[in-house]
């Protein structure tokens, strides 16, 4: 069976072509699909991880393989059949009927249910012909829950479990995942395919997550999501789409978090509200060629008002119980980012944010925008001393933030920590903003 | 690198107690941010807590109600930070704004265990 992941139909827009030469044969299909080309990607991004992840919850991972196929084995009868007879009215429906039944048919051929399923499998039924492969929005988001808390098995090391989340969970394409983190496909198959054997060598089986899990799990699959956000918010890839898309599924995949009883809790809201307030400014962040636009000099009519009152309100909800995490440390911060304009209360909540923010959980970052809000309350000079005494001299971003303090004091020693700050870059959007930066003050 | 406890001790019981309460309120703001400092050092393995004035005194035969106060000084404060040695603790100490008000810092290092 052609892969036609590997193809590319889900590149998002950029996948279609391949995807022709990969499994297609006749120029009526080219012709079909091309006219279908905003439409079968997009079904292909949400339905393919819809059904996989219900085979999966259905059958265990072990069989992810098996539920793969079937649901590639889905789009490839689509795209043939719908390329001849048209689109049909409800094209998701079609799916759901023609994955039911490839997956009824691939029992039956294989005898699999009587050998191997019939013990397993969650939903007692005594016949092949009687199984319940239930497509409904509630069995799908379960579906997802669960897998949600299968990718974030503490067995699968981090790297591998975003780029299985995304695959998995988000229907990604090996080719999408390897341009999102700028690596190449075999880096991002190979990470895939070892996720999945650990998960097969560790008998691990999707289920819904008890009490104990999420306590203990919550906090991976939290990270995993935040990471997937910070992929598409801070990507070194230069493709909007595909940057919007990643924290489009990470908002999605949270919001599964939020409408699950179990799981809808104070930290989860609150990351949620963080990603809002980030993913408000997403359309201003970036000019028509995919180069960064600095906050400063962000339009900030481009600014997502909507987004904004969502991230408030989910703000809100995030501030019940005693839990005071990182993501709520980190909201408030991106809260008070939303008012452009300067005032002493935003630098001064600002600045005690970052100061709580790092007792917890510290990172260079975190150090250094600390210090940016320390200048804007106490001044440049307590600033400078503090921003000394951090030990990051090997990081660009330590020059530049003195680079920025000493601007207007010392002019020579700002130029020389600009300097100094593009030696060490390595990122074009990084080097162009010193670069302007250096031509202010020559 | 060594752990350091970092211990303030200030007056909790005389009526005209310095810090005040006023003066406590006004270092709340340089308090978190030398806290905060550092925190960006990452140089903070414990950080504080608010403890209540409420306390408690155990001894053998008896349990007084209150911190413990039989000097002027009772605890108010403490946590945990990282340093290669006494002088870089006594530097980090140094920054606490309530020594002006008369507190005193106590700097004790734990013993390494390997």
């Amino acid at each position: 069976m052609p892969d036609i992941r590997m193809g590319g139909l889900c590149g998002g827009t950029h996948g279609c072509a391949n995807f022709i030469i990969t499994v297609t044969h006749g120029s009526v299909f080219l012709q079909a699909i091309m006219e279908e080309k905003e439409l079968l990607p997009g079904l292909f991004r949400t339905e393919y991880r819809n059904i996989v992840s219900v085979l999966c919850y259905l059958f265990g991972i072990e069989h992810i393989e098996t539920a793969e196929d079937i649901v590639s084995d889905t789009f490839l009868t689509a795209t043939e059949t719908w390329a001849i007879k048209g689109v049909p009215d409800n094209p998701t429906g079609w799916l759901y009927t023609v994955a039911k039944n490839k997956t009824k048919n691939y029992l039956k051929r294989h005898n699999l249910f009587q050998q191997k399923l019939a013990a397993e499998i969650k939903y007692s039924a005594d016949k092949t012909a009687e199984i319940e492969i239930d497509l409904s929005a509630k069995n799908i988001s379960d579906s997802q829950l669960a897998m949600m808390f299968t990718v974030c098995n503490p067995v699968i090391p981090e790297e591998a479990q975003t780029a299985l989340a995304l695959h998995l969970l988000c229907g990604f394409g090996v080719q999408e995942i390897a341009d999102a983190y700028l690596t190449s496909k075999d880096v991002v198959y190979k990470r895939i395919s070892r996720a999945k054997d650990k998960l097969k060598e560790n008998n691990v089986r999707p289920g819904q997550p008890v009490i104990s899990e999420i306590n203990e799990r919550l906090d991976t699959i939290l990270a995993t999501l935040y990471l997937l956000f910070s992929e598409g918010y801070y990507s070194k890839s230069h493709n909007s789409i595909l940057r919007k898309d990643l924290c489009a599924e990470a908002m999605r995949l949270n919001q599964l978090l939020i409408q699950n009883r179990l799981t809808n809790k104070p930290l989860v809201n609150a990351l949620f509200s963080l990603m809002c307030f980030h993913a408000s400014r997403l359309d201003a962040r970036m000019d028509e060629v995919g180069e960064a636009i600095l906050y400063d000099d962000q339009d900030e009519t481009l600014w997502d008002k909507t987004l904004i009152e969502t991230g408030i309100h989910y703000l809100n909800e995030a501030s019940v119980g005693n839990e005071l995490s990182r993501y709520h440390l980190e909201a408030g911060i991106a809260y008070w980012h939303t008012h452009k304009e300067d005032s002493n209360l935003k630098w001064e909540s600002i600045l005690q944010l970052y100061n709580q923010l790092l007792q917890i959980a510290y990172s260079p970052i975190a150090a250094l925008n600390r210090t940016f809000a320390l200048a804007k309350t106490n001044g440049k000079e307590e600033a400078i001393a503090e921003a000394k005494k951090l030990d990051l001299s090997g990081n660009p971003f330590y020059h530049s933030l003195l680079g920025n303090l000493y601007t207007g004091l010392d002019n020579a020693l700002a130029l020389q920590h600009y300097r100094h700050a593009l030696q060490l870059t390595n990122t074009t959007a990084d080097r162009n903003t010193i670069l302007k930066n250096i031509a202010k003050l020559e | 690198m060594n752990e350091f406890l970092i211990a303030i001790h200030r007056d909790l019981k005389s009526k005209d107690a310095s810090p005040s309460p006023e003066q406590m309120q006004a270092a709340i703001k340089p308090f978190q941010d030398w806290i905060g400092g550092i925190a960006a050092q990452n140089k903070l393995v414990a950080p504080p807590k608010r403890w209540d004035m409420d306390g408690r005194v155990v001894k053998q035969n008896s349990v007084t109600e209150g911190p413990y106060a039989e000097i002027k000084e009772s605890l108010g404060g403490l946590f945990i930070v990282r340093a290669e040695n006494y002088d870089e603790a006594v530097e980090i100490a140094k920054g606490c704004p309530i020594l002006e008000w008369g507190a005193s810092v106590e700097v004790r290092m734990a013993v390494p265990t390997s």
